[in-house]
């Protein structure tokens, strides 16, 4: 008991220190890296900035997938579908803040609606104008596309791989309806050409920085919530439903309601990092609801191991960075990469980069 | 506690089997035609032990499936206490209501720590949000070190119970229904794969467990020696329903049985 207490706050404390040293380096280095001046050799150009925010973005939909795949067992493979959902909310909002400056200079409604000769602002888009209203919908929407969607599959006791293609299809039926003008969410082009955001110029460096800090903040913020939810009985339960689900109903715990807390949680978070994501990377389109973009995030966790969540944090990080070297210095090998790298993770991987960094750490104490 | 009240109010039996915990009358379930139990009648008394033993096939785990959710049957009542029907609650709501199920093959959370796994068991509120809120206190913890104590355990709260023996894994999921504090108890095959020693063990913890006059416990088993040491009251099952009860003795020598299963 004791022994075990001490091991806990060991392993408590090399976390505090992890998250601190990572806390200092996102929100202190990187901005003073960046205020360098442009010819010093360890000047952080300013496109890293959005590049590196998008990142933490992406670490924060691998930590929501990680607790429903991870802990639950849930392979969701539909969960891009809730960060898309939430971008393309803040994409609405940062289009009704256009206000007059559109091409066509109509104060009420979009370019695209213009464009397509709509006369009236559909009802779907009433409020958006409001910041505070927009921030409600980015948890709102995505977290009650996943409470009905989860209600109706987990009540059925869907599991397995039939939940990962029935969450395939949500994604992929989502992208359809979002390709057609009649939506009245821009169709194949989707929301673009934003201006700015709470009055504040999206084209400015010192804005994008703003998003880039405030990622950062999401990501920690998301790393500390999760982890206290894993910590509690609650997640006791969940990781016992995935290893034996029935005898989890027979102790007489909901595993319906268990997952549907962690399913529509997952997908608020989601909705949240998705819509941060788009003002940094400036657009929104239906291409972000296709089904390969959810299968990318489950590669993410898998290389950096589910079940941990600084792995799914690790794993989105360092895939993301190898996706953007590789498909600038050798574009057609990133999806053989992609592929290779799944295969080899799963062969000899199973728990990823933190199932590695365990192995060392076990050496070396044998060395001891 | 209030929701076990409505669930009570909502399965209300228009049937009333007055001094029963468990009633089974005529449970018939199929699958794909073949009938697993046919026309199945059963009552257990209150704080009575009873073993059933039959053949591969002859639907005991079926019966026990019937009992805790898991299987509708196709027709026949199923009362809880003498009044409420269990064919219309799920698993988790049974279990809730006081019956607990040990599975056949051994099924503890292997990734749990043995304290673990008696921690998630233990009776209380099973709501998301009393249990994401939910606070170990000392009686708990004293509770948990007795049926520690109780499954030999004691020592090993720490371990992971996937690194536990075959057998300490039964005893684990033994724990698991004592923590659960149920009124009834249904065990399948608590001794498959234990040592004779072992064997001998969990029959002593059975009968000490069946001293408990509210409690009732259901025991599958195909090992005489065993049945034999429990000493208690015996139902056959063959091809879905009943073919003898009594004694082991007397159940042993009726000729129907022999000729089915011990005679073979």
């Amino acid at each position: 008991m004791i022994l075990s207490r001490l091991a806990s706050s060991q392993s408590d404390r090399r976390f505090w220190l992890g998250f601190i040293a990572s806390a200092l380096v996102l929100c202190l280095l990187v901005p003073l890296l960046n205020a360098l001046p442009e010819g010093s050799a360890l000047h952080l150009p300013n496109y890293m900035i959005p590049l590196l925010g998008k990142y933490l973005c992406y670490a924060v939909l691998a930590l929501a997938l990680d607790l429903v795949w991870g802990y639950c067992g849930v392979l969701s493979l539909g969960h891009s579908a809730f960060f898309a959902l939430g971008g393309y909310v803040m994409g609405m909002h940062l289009m009704r803040a256009i206000g007059t400056r559109g091409v066509y200079g109509n104060a009420e409604l979009p370019d695209f609606m213009v464009f397509l000769n709509w006369k009236s602002l559909p009802w779907y888009w009433f409020g958006f104008d409001q910041f505070w209203f927009a921030a409600v919908m980015v948890v709102l929407v995505p977290g009650a596309l996943a409470f009905v969607f989860g209600w109706l599959a987990f009540r059925s006791r869907i599991t397995g791989v039939y939940l990962s293609i029935i969450t395939q299809a949500m994604t992929y039926a989502l992208m359809l309806a979002f390709f057609r003008n009649e939506m009245g969410f821009g169709g194949n082009n989707g929301l673009t050409d934003f201006k700015d955001l709470l009055g504040f110029d999206l084209s400015q460096g010192s804005t994008k920085m703003g998003l880039y800090l405030a990622s950062a903040i999401l990501l920690g913020g998301s790393l500390l919530l999760l982890r206290h939810v894993v910590a509690t009985k609650l997640g006791r339960v969940m990781m016992a439903l995935r290893d034996a689900e029935s005898r989890v109903r027979f102790l007489g715990y909901s595993t319906t309601h268990a997952k549907l807390f962690a399913f529509t949680l997952s997908a608020m978070l989601a909705g949240v990092a998705g819509a941060l994501y788009v003002p940094q990377v400036g657009i929104i389109n239906p291409s972000e609801f296709s089904p390969a973009n959810s299968i990318e995030v489950a590669i993410w966790v898998a290389v950096g191991g589910r079940g941990t969540l600084v792995g799914a944090i690790l794993g989105a990080l360092s895939v993301n960075a190898a996706k953007t070297w590789l498909t600038g210095a050798a574009p057609e090998v990133w999806l053989f990469f992609l592929g290779a790298l799944f295969i080899l993770v799963t062969l000899l991987l199973p728990k990823g980069l933190m199932g590695l960094k365990k192995r060392f750490s076990k050496a070396e104490e044998g060395h001891v | 506690m209030s929701e076990n009240y409505y669930i009570e109010e909502a399965s209300q039996s228009d049937k009333v089997a007055a001094g029963s915990i468990l009633y089974l009358d005529g449970v018939t379930v199929s699958f794909d035609g073949f009938r697993a139990l046919n026309e199945l009648s059963l009552v257990i008394a209150p704080g009575e032990l009873r073993t059933i033993i039959g053949p591969n096939g002859a639907g005991k785990t079926t019966m026990m499936d019937v009992i805790t959710g898991k299987t509708r049957p196709d027709k026949g009542d199923v009362l809880f206490d003498g009044q409420i029907d269990l064919t219309r609650l799920d698993e988790s709501r049974i279990a809730n209501l006081g019956i607990g199920r040990k599975f056949q093959k051994p099924t503890v959370f292997e990734n749990l720590t043995v304290f673990e796994n008696l921690e998630l068991a233990m009776k209380s509120r099973r709501g998301i949000f009393f249990t994401l809120r939910h606070k170990l206190d000392a009686e708990a913890r004293d509770r948990i070190a007795e049926v520690l104590k109780t499954v030999g355990l004691t020592g090993k709260e720490g371990w992971q119970a996937g690194a536990l023996s075959h057998g300490q894994k039964q005893w684990l999921e033994i724990g698991i229904l004592l923590m659960q504090d149920q009124r009834v108890l249904l065990l399948d095959e608590p001794v498959a794969g234990l040592t004779d020693a072992e064997t001998e063990a969990t029959a002593q913890l059975i009968l000490d467990l069946a001293k408990q006059p509210d409690r009732s416990l259901v025991v599958v088993e195909h090992d005489m020696e065993f049945v034999r040491a429990l000493g208690s009251k015996v139902t056959v099952l063959h091809e879905g329903s009943v073919l003898a009860e009594g004694p082991l003795d007397e159940v042993q020598n009726n000729p129907r049985v022999v000729e089915v299963y011990l005679g073979r």
